[in-house]
C-alpha cells in the first residue's frame, strides 16, 4: 500500500484581485520556509504559485488557493491547489504548450509552472472550471 | 503604496522596486517611466530588483516592455541586482528577458549606462544633422 500524504498545516486564500495573488505568493513563501525547502526550490514554488494564482484570477474569473505543508514518509513538501469555476480549458494539451496563450500573457503560465514543480495535475471541464494542483518536495 | 518611485540622478532614472509587486502597480510603473523619460530627457533607466524574491512571467514581461519603451524613447535600460535563485527560476520558467541588459549591481549598471550613452553621444555629429542641437543640448 502506498504511504499516504499527510497534511501538516494549511491555509485557504480567496483569489479575486491582484492583491490576493500577492497574498498567495506570500503564503507559499511562508509555508515553503517552514517545510525547509532550499532557497531555489522556495523561489520556484512561489513563482509557480504566482503564475497559477494569476491564471485563476485572469482566466478562471477568480477562485481560491489552498496552500499546505505535506509529508510523505520522511519527505516534506508544499502543495498548492488552485480552484476556479470559470470557463475551463477546452484543449489542455494546447494550453500546456510553451508560448500558447488565449489571453494577453506570454503563454508561460501553465507550461512554465509545470517545469518549476515536482508534481503537477490539472483537471478541467468546459463550463465547470479548472483545478490545478502542484507539489514541491524537499530534496 | 500604489506607485513605485522613480528617482532622477543626472540623466539617469533610478527605479528600486522594494515591494511585492501587484500587477497593476507594475503596469503603472511602465507608464510612469515612459512619461518620465520624455519629461526629463533621460538617457538611461536603471531598475534595481535586488529586493524582489521572485520574477514571474508578468514581471518579466514588464521588464522587457520597459526596455522596449525606453529604447524607442532613446534611453537605455539596465536591470540590476537579480538574485541567483530568481535567475535560475526565470530560466527554467522559460523567460529569456529578451532585449533587457543586466548588470550585477547598481554600480556596474551605472557604469554600463555611462559607457553606452557616451558612445552614442560620440556618434552624433552636429554638423551633419541640423536637428541634433535641439536633441542633445542639456549640459553634457
Amino acid at each position: 500500500m502506498p504511504t499516504p500524504v499527510v497534511v501538516e498545516s494549511g491555509e485557504i486564500h480567496e483569489i479575486h484581485t491582484d492583491a490576493d495573488v500577492v497574498r498567495v505568493r506570500q503564503a507559499a513563501r511562508t509555508l515553503a520556509l517552514s517545510a525547509k525547502l532550499s532557497l531555489v526550490d522556495q523561489t520556484k514554488l512561489v513563482t509557480a504559485a504566482s503564475e497559477l494564482a494569476r491564471n485563476t484570477l485572469v482566466y478562471g474569473g477568480g477562485g481560491r488557493a489552498t496552500v499546505e505543508v505535506v509529508r510523505l514518509g520522511p519527505r516534506r513538501g508544499v502543495r498548492a491547489v488552485f480552484v476556479d469555476e470559470g470557463p475551463g480549458i477546452p484543449d489542455l494539451d494546447l494550453a500546456l504548450t510553451d508560448g500558447w496563450t488565449s489571453g494577453s500573457g506570454m503563454g508561460l503560465g501553465l507550461s512554465g509552472a509545470r517545469r518549476l514543480v515536482d508534481e503537477f495535475e490539472v483537471s478541467t471541464d468546459v463550463g465547470t472550471g479548472t483545478t490545478v494542483s502542484v507539489v514541491k518536495w524537499t530534496r | 503604496m500604489d506607485r513605485v518611485p522613480i528617482l532622477k540622478i543626472g540623466d539617469i532614472l533610478l527605479v528600486s522596486i522594494q515591494v511585492d509587486l501587484q500587477d497593476h502597480i507594475a503596469l503603472a510603473l511602465q507608464e510612469d517611466l515612459g512619461d518620465k523619460i520624455v519629461a526629463t530627457s533621460a538617457r538611461g533607466v536603471l531598475i534595481d530588483i535586488s529586493a524582489l524574491e521572485i520574477v514571474d512571467s508578468f514581471i518579466g514581461r514588464m521588464l522587457s516592455t520597459i526596455a522596449s519603451i525606453s529604447r524607442v524613447l532613446d534611453a537605455e535600460t539596465v536591470v540590476v541586482g537579480m538574485r541567483p535563485a530568481v535567475a535560475i527560476t526565470l530560466v527554467e520558467l522559460g523567460l529569456s528577458l529578451g532585449g533587457v541588459r543586466t548588470a550585477l549591481d547598481v554600480d556596474r549598471g551605472m557604469a554600463m549606462l555611462a559607457a553606452s550613452t557616451e558612445v552614442r553621444d560620440d556618434e552624433l555629429e552636429p554638423d551633419e544633422h541640423g536637428a541634433i542641437d535641439t536633441v542633445s543640448a542639456p549640459g553634457d
